[in-house]
């Protein structure tokens, strides 16, 4: 089989699972609010303070929430062992990080979907007129958190207090693209909105480098 | 291990060599005066902290090419001993800038990037100790250090973009350009002592690392063979009981 149909069939088999009990979704977008309300105390935020902040904290509560949401995706194949099967089905490796890759980026955009209306109209943001650019940066943001964020929750799936450690091996790296996509959300909420090309192409830079490692080490990730 | 003595010594004599002239034989700087003489060691350290990171970085590729195990020591060995030497950068760092800048630290491309690798191996060690099985932590940690190598350029890259963009108040205690040739002579001195600790610590480092998975291959024949004669005694004692 191909890798793209098993990885439709994987992504399928996520999605199926996670719309169940949509629990993994609602507490994501739960978690994430309570974080935007948080730093409203911690920050007072008038209109002009909140476009100098808004970005980088509704940035912020994305990468806490997707570090804390991505650790299931591999860890609830350890109970039963679920992993292994997995493995010895005849598909490529990589088609199974694909398929978990994808369908933990469909549920991050989910509830970026959900967030980002919610976060615009506490912070007196407004999206009109921006809302298309907003979403290629959003894409390509968190196409590079849910890739490096799938693969380092395999490694995570295999360690004691794992919800300790995928946060911290996880964010340190997001850093540059921390900066990218707060920088690009934030030239789109300036007076004059425009799209920053030169931290578009960043984004778009870092999604392609940690894909293709992902793509070439997947092997040693899923081997027994 | 007479070898290993001497070698030790000889870079104990060099490093001492190093530390009198950065000392008492480099001349004074015009403007930082004394202050100015850690910079021997905070750029030799700087070195020593890349040239670990690649033989780490280096050795994780090697063992998921090869899967032998003798390249996960290296590995470790190499991501500790750049963890240490990167400590000492960034300790001495602050050091120096106190009395130069005005300020301990400042969010500079460089010395953020810097920040962010140290987080980023300690992350490395902390997950070797989180990960139980042997053969799991070494092609697990293997993948994080390349993740990780790949990262550090492309964090520097964005702090380097995004700093330019926004201009700097506190950038004074750039190296003028050109030193005076004592100066660099001292100052190769210091990298190459520097340089061979780093080596010198890498090795010991390496060896332990391998005395440590001989042990522990040992250990657990032993516990597994332990387990086996438990076992016989006990079903001996039942059988005993039973009759």
């Amino acid at each position: 089989m191909t890798t793209a149909k098993s990885a439709a069939i994987i992504l399928a088999k996520e999605l199926r699972l996670e719309f169940r009990t949509r629990e993994l979704l609602t507490a994501t977008v739960i978690f994430a609010l309570v974080v935007v309300v948080l730093f409203s105390f911690a920050f007072d935020p008038t209109a002009a303070e909140s476009r100098r902040y808004g970005p980088g904290l509704l940035w912020i509560a994305f990468l806490f929430a997707g570090s804390l949401m991505l650790n299931p995706s591999f860890a609830r194949e350890q109970n039963n062992e679920t992993l292994d099967a997995l493995r010895m089905a005849p598909i490529p490796g990589f088609a199974i990080l694909l398929g978990k890759i994808l369908a933990n980026f469909i549920f991050m955009s989910l509830a970026e979907l959900v967030l980002v209306p919610v976060f615009a109209v506490l912070y007196n943001l407004s999206l009109a007129g921006i809302v298309w650019r907003l979403i290629l940066v959003l894409v390509l943001g968190t196409l590079g958190l849910t890739v490096t964020g799938t693969v380092f929750s395999a490694i995570s799936a295999h360690a004691r207090m794992r919800e300790l450690l995928l946060p911290l091996l996880l964010l340190p790296l997001l850093t540059p693209l921390l900066i990218a996509a707060v920088e690009s959300t934030a030239s789109l909420f300036a007076e004059q909105p425009a799209l920053d090309r030169t931290w578009l192409a960043f984004l778009t830079g870092f999604d392609i480098v940690f894909l293709t490692a992902s793509w070439l080490l997947c092997d040693h990730l899923l081997e027994e | 291990m007479k070898g290993r003595i001497i070698i030790t010594a000889l870079v104990a004599l060099l490093i001492f060599c190093a530390g009198y002239t950065a000392l008492f034989v480099a001349p004074d700087e015009a403007t930082m005066h004394a202050i100015q003489r850690i910079f021997y060691f905070h750029v030799a350290s700087w070195n020593a902290m890349f040239c670990a990171f690649f033989v780490a970085f280096y050795a994780s590729v090697a063992y998921l090419v090869t899967g032998r195990r003798k390249w996960d020591a290296l590995g470790v060995s190499g991501v500790e001993v750049g963890v240490m030497c990167c400590t000492i950068g960034l300790i001495t760092g602050p050091l120096w800038a106190r009395p130069v800048w005005g300020i301990w630290w400042t969010w500079d491309a460089k010395l953020t990037s810097t920040f962010i690798l140290w987080l980023l191996f300690i992350a490395y060690l902390l997950l070797r100790g989180l990960v139980e099985d042997p053969e799991k932590k070494a092609s697990l940690s293997a993948v994080f250090a390349i993740f990780a190598s790949l990262d550090i350029p492309l964090v520097y890259l964005a702090n380097r973009l995004w700093r330019t963009q926004h201009p700097q108040p506190v950038i004074a205690g750039g190296q003028g350009s050109g030193l005076d040739p004592t100066m660099s002579k001292v100052l190769l001195l210091c990298l190459f002592a520097i340089f061979c600790v780093m080596i010198l610590v890498l090795v010991d480092r390496y060896r332990l690392e391998l005395l440590r998975n001989e042990a522990a291959e040992f250990r657990y024949e032993i516990e597994s063979r332990g387990l086996d004669a438990a076992d016989d005694a006990a079903t001996a004692a039942l059988q005993k009981g039973g009759q």
